[in-house]
């Protein structure tokens, strides 16, 4: 039998070409990195489009193989991933995180000061919510995402506001960057004013008061333009004696009474439902109620028209729910993946996403609110001019339970303590202060441990 | 044995090469060791999927929110002084015994009727009343969800040719209550009657023979040759409901998410509330294995009963 053995010194060398041969720089463009991303799984059908041709185009520039993965919150799914990869420090090296996510993996999550700071010299400020939810002990864990970012404004039935409440809300917002007559008086008061006209007219406004993202939304921006805080930013509960808090709670006790007799169990749907079915002559809500009109009733949709939040004493709020983009910090390319984010939030992607979406995604900066769909997306034209935040609404983004700490606030905000303490009182029969003294309990047991 | 008488034949052919069996080959030779490495893998999956996550969610459960330091029972204490979750155990315990009574008495309410179908036209009855049990819980409770659908209720509708007003039923305390219970007996009660039904079939006919015989009335014969006959299998059925049943979180979780105001939370959605989503995996790790201690109680003394009946029959 010949000697096949080989030499040693062959050996090395032929192992020395194979390591060499892996790290060669990539010839004829192949991609040498593999980026896994999971992002959330657009309402949007066409919305995963942009993500997909935005990080197809990045990935060709940058010779990286980006491999997307959409997962939708249906069941939590998404939660429920990041939970898992989390434990097991392994998984996909983006990740779509929901509000308050970024607060529970923070230690987890790779900072990623140097990227936002880039993207706020460029586009200035970012929105304060998405500040507070994506900082952690001074920095940055997280980057706000276009893809799926909303804000929850007042979609209207202009004529049946007209019709019923004597509002014309086109003429108070108009398409335009101004107020018109009126807008100054869409107060917290005059919207009970028309809430209660519009039940009388037997189309309710829809406004859910269950325990999803909608209702906790709208009630916190509620409670912000009363100055209600349940808590001071350290997390110490500021409901004794707190005169703010016991007026917006009477306000929205006094309000509850005038919306349909079921919505403590709405869900999300629940209201978009309202306003489509033509029962509803108002919900907070982003575009995607009025696009489904579009398609399956058109009649309502064209008479929709958004407007903003109304104001209260400590002024206009308006609710906003941003998705983050993380980067764990077990994650292999982590380099890579602050570069494509970074991209990802330029004005030109975000513009990009926000058209794929029909003006659904809100990209996290103010500078930001003047893409062109707002302008163009109809029937009617204008009717989403005012969904995002601009200046002339005088208003603040607002997310329910801020300032608290982030690990308290999340705890607040998906048990939905500020639609459950109204509830208590207007469903439960509970005084006042008994529900307040409940959610006092509440939050200091939320503390412990 | 035939493997000896082989080793015997042969000593004396290979004698001079001969040594005596090693330990490691007396082990292997042993019964024991064969069963045992025979139900390795069975050990093996039960440590792996049973043990092992049971022992790691006591281990969370014993940890802070951060899950950096070790607090003991902490986290159990916190629970017992929280309000919602004192609701939560009462509502648990009311959903799960009164969904299980039900189920039991709807199961061998159905499995007599069906007992006493001639045979021919048993199967498709049988089949029928099984479909429930059959479809995954997740996707008929939607369908339920659709009948009770706050603004749109199809049995509202229904309602509402009687001229009945609409009734608020994941909208309101008791009706949301026993929505739940509903679908939870709904999807369970066939799961009760195949059980019963078996059980039924095994009862010699020569009891009741005998019972006519002594003159009994139905009931009689109900009281004192049919329960009796079924005690074990009714023991066991109840017990794995009961486990089973305060388990339930699809029903909860599509149907009223817990609302409103949490009346309706069983342990797993609200474990799932607090510990996934409200990311305190610690003290859902808690709630989850509230009831365990208990319910390892009541499982063992009705397994106990179970074995010490058996030992009476087979006496």
């Amino acid at each position: 039998m010949a000697d096949t053995s080989l030499p040693r010194r062959g050996v090395l060398a032929a192992g020395a070409g194979l390591v060499a041969g892996l790290h060669a720089p990539a010839v004829f463009g192949q991609a040498t990195t593999t980026l896994r991303c999971a992002f959330w799984d657009h309402w949007v059908p066409t919305g995963n489009g942009a993500l997909r041709q935005l990080c197809g185009q990045w990935g060709e520039r940058n010779r990286v193989n980006v491999q997307l993965d959409f997962i939708n919150t249906t069941g939590n799914q998404l939660q429920l991933t990041a939970a898992a990869q989390a434990q097991s420090r392994s998984g996909h090296d983006i990740i779509s995180l929901s509000p308050w996510d970024v607060g529970t993996y923070a230690d987890q999550l790779e900072p990623v000061d140097d990227v936002m700071n880039r993207l706020i010299a460029k586009y200035g400020p970012a929105n304060q919510v998405a500040e507070y939810l994506a900082k952690h002990r001074g920095g940055w864990r997280a980057i706000p995402a276009t893809s799926g970012t909303q804000n929850k404004p007042a979609l209207c039935r202009f004529d049946l506001l007209q019709e019923h409440a004597g509002l014309d809300v086109r003429a108070m917002w108009p398409a335009e960057n101004r107020k018109g007559p009126g807008a100054d008086d869409w107060t917290w008061e005059t919207f009970l004013r028309a809430a209660e006209a519009c039940h009388r007219a037997n189309v309710p406004f829809g406004l859910p008061m269950g325990q999803f993202t909608d209702a906790v939304d709208w009630v916190g921006a509620l409670f912000a333009s009363y100055g209600a805080r349940v808590t001071d930013e350290r997390g110490n509960p500021t409901i004794r004696n707190n005169q703010q808090l016991r007026q917006v709670m009477d306000y929205a006790v006094r309000l509850a009474r005038f919306l349909p007799n079921d919505v403590w169990a709405w869900d999300d749907a629940s209201n978009n439902r309202a306003l489509i079915s033509g029962r509803s002559a108002l919900v907070f809500n982003p575009p995607s109620a009025w696009a489904v009109a579009k398609r399956d009733a058109p009649q309502v949709a064209e008479k929709c028209w958004t407007i903003p939040m109304p104001s209260g004493p400590q002024g206009r709020f308006l609710a906003y729910l941003p998705w983050n983009s993380g980067i764990w910090s077990f994650g292999r390319n982590k380099t890579a993946a602050k570069n494509l984010l970074e991209f990802l939030t330029e004005r030109d992607s975000a513009e990009a996403t926000t058209n794929t979406s029909n003006g659904y995604d809100i990209p996290p900066f103010a500078t930001m609110s003047d893409f062109k769909v707002w302008e163009t997306e109809g029937p009617p034209v204008g009717t989403l001019y005012n969904y995002p935040l601009k200046p002339h609404h005088d208003a603040r983004p607002s997310i329910a339970f801020a300032p608290a700490p982030a690990e308290l606030a999340s705890q607040m905000y998906i048990q939905a303590l500020n639609t459950k303490v109204i509830a208590r009182v207007a469903q439960g029969g509970e005084t006042i202060e008994q529900a307040l003294g409940w959610l006092e309990r509440e939050i200091n047991n939320m503390r412990r441990g | 044995m035939a493997s000896d008488a082989t080793i015997a034949h042969a000593a004396p052919v290979i004698a001079p090469r001969a040594t005596p069996p090693t330990t490691l080959q007396k082990m292997a030779r042993r019964r024991s060791t064969i069963a045992f490495l025979l139900t390795l893998p069975l050990l093996a999956v039960i440590g792996g999927l049973v043990a092992w996550p049971a022992a790691y969610a006591i281990y969370l459960s014993t940890l802070n929110r951060r899950m950096t330091a070790f607090i003991g029972l902490e986290n159990y204490a916190i629970l017992l002084e929280n309000d919602t979750f004192r609701m939560v155990i009462w509502q648990s315990c009311f959903f799960a015994i009164t969904a299980v009574i039900l189920k039991a008495l709807i199961g061998f309410w159905l499995a007599h009727m069906l007992h006493h179908i001639p045979s021919k036209g048993q199967r498709v009855w049988r089949g029928m009343l099984l479909v429930p049990w059959v479809i995954p819980p997740a996707l008929s409770t939607l369908g339920w969800w659709w009948m009770f659908e706050p603004s749109y209720s199809s049995i509202n509708w229904l309602l509402a040719i009687f001229s009945v007003p609409p009734v608020p039923w994941l909208g309101e305390m008791w009706w949301a209550r026993i929505s739940v219970i509903i679908v939870n007996v709904w999807y369970g009660a066939p799961f009760f009657m195949i059980m019963y039904l078996a059980a039924l079939k095994s009862v010699p006919d020569q009891l009741y023979e005998a019972a006519d015989i002594d003159g009994a009335t139905g009931w009689q014969r109900l009281r004192y040759v049919t329960l009796p006959m079924m005690r074990n299998i009714i023991s066991i059925t109840v017990l794995f409901s009961l486990i089973v049943t305060f388990a339930n979180y699809d029903i909860v979780r599509v149907l009223t998410n817990g609302g409103p105001r949490d009346l309706t939370h069983v342990f797993a959605s609200y474990a799932f509330q607090v510990g996934v989503l409200s990311g305190n995996i610690p003290r859902g790790a808690a709630v989850s294995l509230f009831m365990f201690p208990l319910l390892a109680v009541i499982a063992f003394f009705v397994l106990r009963g179970i074995n010490e009946r058996t030992k009476e029959i087979g006496a």
